[in-house]
């Protein structure tokens, strides 16, 4: 009975602010301090804000270019890793363990020092650039499991047979480790999206992700908008919780 | 062609993206340029690091970084015990409430607590209600090791519970069967057991907090600072790169003891956030 006392009030601690949250979103005050009815206007506000929408497209599209562009470098590199021998793959992989260890921030500056150095002006195109290093590593992470299950004698056998390397790849390798990919590309689109710290070293002026966008909001005048804003995004992210946790289950079950 | 080329494009990417980045920071961190152009090598900017000023924020971000996983141990071992036995029915379930707001915009958790910290916030009109005086709990210590422990505390409840989960429940029978109290169960299997997990949870929460810039800046309000601020304000503020860089490499020096010392690559392989999907 204690034990699960305990439980519920972490729990309620963990919760506590995001319910309070969603629940000012429908503030009619625009204090935070009282209760003013219910409205659905910084929904409404939300919507008619151009910078806040320009972020979200901005944060979407950079998470799909950087997610789909890490998701094929990322699958061929572990294919690569597979077929290396232990000494360089030991090297190539704690190379990738690099950005995973690394803490955010210096992932951050080092990025953005590279970019000065190499003279990219700091911009969209420095965003998916950066997202695309921190989300390869993760893929790769995601992949290789799935092709140490691999049988090596399904392959050799198909290149036995006269199959191309890429027939054998397509038709052999895919189907194999398709639900790594999936898992890796799905993993990389959460933490673009999620990514705060190396987004804001090295964007460019202009070019707002929702967290930098919220960052910059959060330090001036809050706009109950954000708490709508909030809301909408843990709903979106509570969905797309439980879609993978569906698909892995299904796995599972598959297997 | 040899297979393993279906890696080189990646390896290219790597060298640029990955390496060249951390040998500027350790190339900026010992170089200086002179006004007429001239590159020499100086160690001024190390030594800068371990000036009175900077000492002291190094040793308060060590000091809060500590104090905070201790918190998230002390509050999170227990959660991670009781939800790896058989309290709970729905077990998957409270696991996945217990990822759900970690999924959420780290800065949208942080900024949902300076909603109840603030002067007319939730707690204070509370205190207000039951006859308190009114305190100012945003922008101290307070506050920003409330947003810490909040923030990574699943960090360390997920690493344990995974270990203790996969105890072989006929050694607690065992154990039962031949009579053992509770306590002495505790003690002699499931803590020992455990302890694997407790490394990881101590590297996870101790290395974002350690780093971290944005829960001083969102609930210290800038009045409490840690490394990641002055690395921060290096950058973006005053431009003293070659500094900035130098307190970096420090870090990341700091980080990889760390990594060594927990040497647990096990955790370290699907990284802090990529367990947890």
């Amino acid at each position: 009975m204690l034990k699960k006392a305990y439980v519920y009030i972490v729990f309620i601690f963990l919760y506590a602010p995001i319910v309070i949250l969603a629940l000012y979103s429908f503030n009619d005050a625009r204090s935070r301090g009282s209760w003013g009815g219910f409205t659905l206007k910084w929904y409404v506000a939300l919507l008619n804000d151009k910078s806040i929408i320009q972020a979200l497209i901005t944060t979407i599209a950079v998470a799909l270019i950087a997610s789909i562009i890490a998701t094929v470098i990322g699958t061929f590199a572990a294919l690569g890793i597979y077929f290396m021998s232990q000494k360089a793959r030991n090297w190539v992989m704690n190379i990738t363990y690099i950005p995973v260890l690394n803490p955010d921030i210096v992932t951050g500056v080092s990025l953005m020092l590279l970019f000065i150095f190499m003279r990219i002006p700091a911009g969209f195109m420095t965003l998916v650039l950066a997202h695309i290093t921190f989300n390869v590593p993760y893929v790769i992470l995601s992949v290789m499991p799935k092709l140490n299950q691999l049988n090596p004698h399904l392959f050799e056998a198909s290149e036995d047979l006269g199959a191309s390397m890429i027939y054998t790849f397509f038709r052999v390798i895919l189907p194999e480790i398709r639900a790594g990919i999936v898992t890796g590309f799905l993993l990389a689109v959460t933490l673009s999206i999620d990514d705060f710290v190396v987004s804001f070293f090295t964007k460019g002026a202009g070019v707002n992700t929702l967290s930098v966008l919220i960052y910059a909001m959060a330090r001036k005048n809050v706009s109950p908008a954000i708490n709508a804003l909030s809301t909408v995004m843990f709903v979106i992210v509570l969905l797309m919780l439980i879609i993978v946790n569906k698909r892995t289950k299904n796995e599972e079950i598959l297997n | 062609m040899k297979k393993s080329m279906a890696a080189f494009h990646y390896i290219v990417w790597m060298v640029i993206f990955t390496v060249v980045p951390m040998l500027l920071i350790l190339g900026y961190s010992l170089i200086e340029v002179t006004d007429n152009g001239v590159i020499h090598l100086t160690l001024d900017y190390i030594r800068k690091c371990f000036e009175p000023i900077y000492l002291q924020i190094i040793a308060f971000s060590f000091y809060t970084a500590i104090l905070c996983t201790a918190l998230c141990l002390v509050i999170g071992y227990p959660i991670a015990i009781i939800l790896a036995g058989d309290s709970f029915k729905h077990k998957n379930t409270l696991i996945f409430l217990l990822l759900a707001p970690m999924w959420m915009n780290f800065l949208l958790r942080t900024y949902s607590w300076l909603t109840l910290l603030e002067r007319n916030g939730l707690i204070n009109r509370l205190l207000t209600l039951l006859g308190l005086p009114n305190h100012s709990i945003l922008y101290t210590t307070g506050s920003v090791m409330l947003g810490m422990v909040y923030n990574f505390l699943p960090f360390m409840i997920l690493p344990i519970y995974s270990v203790v989960s996969k105890i072989d429940s006929n050694l607690i029978e065992a154990a039962n069967d031949l009579g053992a109290s509770k306590w002495n169960i505790f003690r002699k299997i499931t803590l020992p057991m455990s302890i694997q997990g407790v490394f990881s949870g101590i590297v996870m929460v101790f290395m974002p907090a350690v780093t971290t810039f944005v829960i001083t800046r969102l609930l210290g309000g800038g009045q409490k600072e840690m490394i990641g601020n002055v690395i921060e304000q290096q950058f973006i503020v005053s431009g003293d790169w070659s500094f900035g860089s130098a307190l970096s490499a420090l870090l990341m020096v700091v980080i990889l003891v760390c990594i060594s010392f927990s040497n647990r690559k096990g955790t370290a392989e699907k990284g802090e956030r990529g367990a947890l999907i």
